[in-house]
């Protein structure tokens, strides 16, 4: 019987180390190619496709569904107004989510947990459920306007409107803004605004220069997790805006399915353009929040 | 040093819910002095610093800065400056920058700040480390940087929380020299907060010595050292002798206790403490001399050697007087080698003698 001494030679220990990399990264790099890239060139490829008469996809290749995008008010209006929705809601998740991550971080262990489970509650019901409960709540009888009416006040409409859809937009968004938030204040040294208030600061001034800027991570974050799934949504737009409110998501999901014909390569092209948008703006908003720490 | 106050605290109290972390306390700090604040952790030094900084109001009593009732006033309008315990610079700030950050508030023009900090950072011996960030800097810098931060705003106070916490012995002691060349040199009153006994009394021109919220004691180091006036002072700074008994007989200049074995003893009393009362004497082991011949015309005690210690400079020695009573004795090695009394081993005899001066009789 033979002992056999494994080779240890610093080439073979390289190419074992190698093998190892790949098969640690196989299975994403498996996922993102077959779900993400592959479909993303084949959206590429129906987007330079032309239309045919049932909806079908005839393939000869051109690029008249990009000069219909553009000239087409349509097309320009959605991708404003997707835009447009998603900065407020994003800017009010900021504005509502900041203060509550902050009561949260100062808050006792006990009560901090507590308001966190709050925060997750919501996650535990169907998305759409939960949109649906706000159609009942926004309603001509529902609980708001029978408060209204209880007070003396007129029946408002409030569903559906744009204001319907940015309401249910913050509220299914909040969660994604604070838990970022409350991750960033949670690392954040609460002495440094003491620090501050030695050296003659006052609350804002300290906030401005000390609190908000060490927390800006958590703002980028959170911000770009509410942002971009809202710009893309459809279903709140849907449901809470009663088809008057065209988002781009709203017009994607008609294209490809409603529409008579649907027009597939016209959808494909409207989702690469805006998801091209999109890039940009995330890039240059990580760009300029994130410039400090260079 | 002029006698006005700096700052001046009256019967000033802190409750936290049913805990009471300052208790009624009375200071007067001296304008341009060294003041320290000593004692174990949670007696209520921080706390009483940080009523002075602003960050805590008083729940009772008054706080007065240069004569001015500040105890309503929050931190960022108070003319005092911290140095933190942690430090607590600006992370995402330059040195200049965290250094500036005061000025700026109190809004300087930028022509204006600009010479200050580098003469801040000169002060501190950080001349070129304007540009970096505290992160790249060593404890003992991120420590200079602090100072200078709060110095640079030439604060009428400036408060220290245990600063030199964090360092190494070594650091801590060139810093606790540099800390005493700075305030001489910037004569600005210093309040510094530390559960270090040796640091207050290296440092400071008067200690207050504080435990459980109270304050027990206010002096000169040697006054604190020498003559503490309560058996938690005596044995919070330095080593100490306790022999506890009863007072048999009121002298000038010595008292007269009875030990609870039965041996009279002469001391100086501490306060006032009629005859009958329960108290405790005090001797520090440097004060004992231990020989092997009993001297003449002086009181002595027989003792039995039980421990012996050689530490270089010192032997330290464990005599045991009775069933009850030990003492320590610290023989400085400063006698001649041939001298007999300069070498001591287990279970050898002696007797131990003090002079009444240094036996101090302390209310229980």
């Amino acid at each position: 019987m033979t002992v056999v001494i494994p080779d240890e030679t610093p080439l073979a220990q390289q190419r074992q180390q190698r093998l190892r990399l790949w098969l640690l990264l196989a299975p994403g790099a498996l996922w993102l190619f077959f779900f993400f890239v592959l479909p993303l060139l084949i959206v590429m490829l129906y987007s330079f496709a032309t239309p045919g008469p049932t909806g079908n996809v005839i393939w000869e290749f051109n690029f008249n569904s990009y000069i219909t995008l553009m000239g087409k008010d349509l097309y320009f209006n959605a991708y404003y107004r997707s835009l447009w929705v998603g900065i407020q809601t994003t800017v009010i998740c900021l504005l509502v989510g900041y203060p509550l991550a902050l009561y949260m971080t100062l808050a006792e262990p006990k009560q901090r947990n507590l308001l966190l489970f709050l925060v997750l509650i919501p996650f535990w019901t169907n998305f759409l459920v939960r949109t649906y409960a706000w159609m009942i709540i926004l309603s001509n009888n529902g609980l708001i306007n029978d408060l209204l009416q209880f007070l003396g006040f007129a029946k408002q409409l409030l569903y559906p409107s744009a204001g319907a859809v940015l309401v249910g937009l913050i509220y299914g968004n909040l969660p994604f803004m604070v838990l970022p938030l409350y991750a960033s204040l949670a690392r954040f040294d609460f002495t440094l605004m003491e620090a501050s208030a030695d050296l003659g600061a006052g609350r804002w001034r300290s906030f401005w220069r000390i609190m908000f800027p060490l927390t800006v991570p958590g703002v980028v974050a959170g911000s770009v997790l509410v942002f971009i799934p809202t710009v893309g949504q459809f279903v709140v737009s849907d449901l809470l805006g009663g088809s008057k409110v065209d988002l781009l998501g709203n017009l994607l999901q008609r294209l490809f399915t409603r529409s008579n014909p649907p027009n597939w390569p016209l959808g494909s092209a409207l989702a690469l353009v805006f998801m091209f948008v999109l890039t940009v703006i995330v890039i240059i908003y990580f760009r300029t929040t994130t410039e400090e720490d260079r | 040093m002029t006698n006005a106050s700096a700052v001046v605290l009256q019967q000033v109290t802190k409750r936290f819910q049913n805990v009471t972390a300052v208790d009624a306390i009375d200071l007067d700090i001296r304008d341009g002095e060294f003041f320290s604040m000593l004692g174990p952790s949670g007696c209520g030094k921080t706390t009483t610093l940080r009523m002075i900084a602003g960050f805590e109001f008083p729940s009772a009593g008054v706080i007065s800065l240069d004569g001015v009732h500040v105890e309503k006033i929050p931190a960022h309008l108070r003319n005092v400056n911290t140095v933190f315990q942690s430090y607590a610079l600006f992370p995402h700030m330059t040195v200049a920058e965290n250094i500036a950050f005061g000025l700026e508030m109190k809004n300087f023009s930028r022509a204006d700040i600009k010479p200050r900090v580098d003469a801040a950072l000169a002060m501190v011996q950080l001349a070129n480390y304007g540009a970096r960030r505290p992160k790249q800097l060593s404890g003992g810098q991120q420590q200079r940087v602090a100072l200078a931060r709060a110095l640079v705003n030439r604060p009428k106070v400036l408060l220290l929380d245990e600063p030199l916490g964090a360092l190494d012995l070594k650091l801590r002691k060139e810093m606790q020299i540099e800390l005493k060349r700075l305030q001489q040199e910037v004569g600005i009153t210093f309040i510094y907060v530390t559960h270090d006994q040796e640091e207050a009394l290296t440092m400071s021109d008067r200690i207050a010595v504080m435990n459980q919220g109270k304050l027990l004691q206010v002096g000169s180091p040697t006054e604190i050292y020498e003559r503490p006036s309560s058996r938690f002072v005596a044995d919070f700074i330095g080593e100490a002798n306790f022999i506890e008994g009863h007072v048999t007989e009121i002298g000038s200049p010595y008292c007269t206790v009875r030990a609870s074995n039965g041996l009279e003893l002469k001391g100086i009393l501490q306060g006032t403490s009629p005859v009958g009362t329960a108290v405790t004497i005090a001797i520090r082991p440097e004060k004992l001399r231990l020989t092997v011949q009993a001297p003449d015309n002086v009181f002595t005690l027989a003792a039995k050697v039980e421990q012996v210690v050689y530490i270089g400079s010192d032997t330290r020695l464990t005599v045991r007087l009775s069933d009850t009573i030990t003492l320590d004795v610290w023989e400085q090695n400063n006698r001649s080698t041939l001298d007999r009394d300069a070498y001591w081993q287990r279970d050898e005899a002696g007797f131990v003698t003090w002079n009444p001066d240094n036996a101090l009789i302390l209310t229980a």
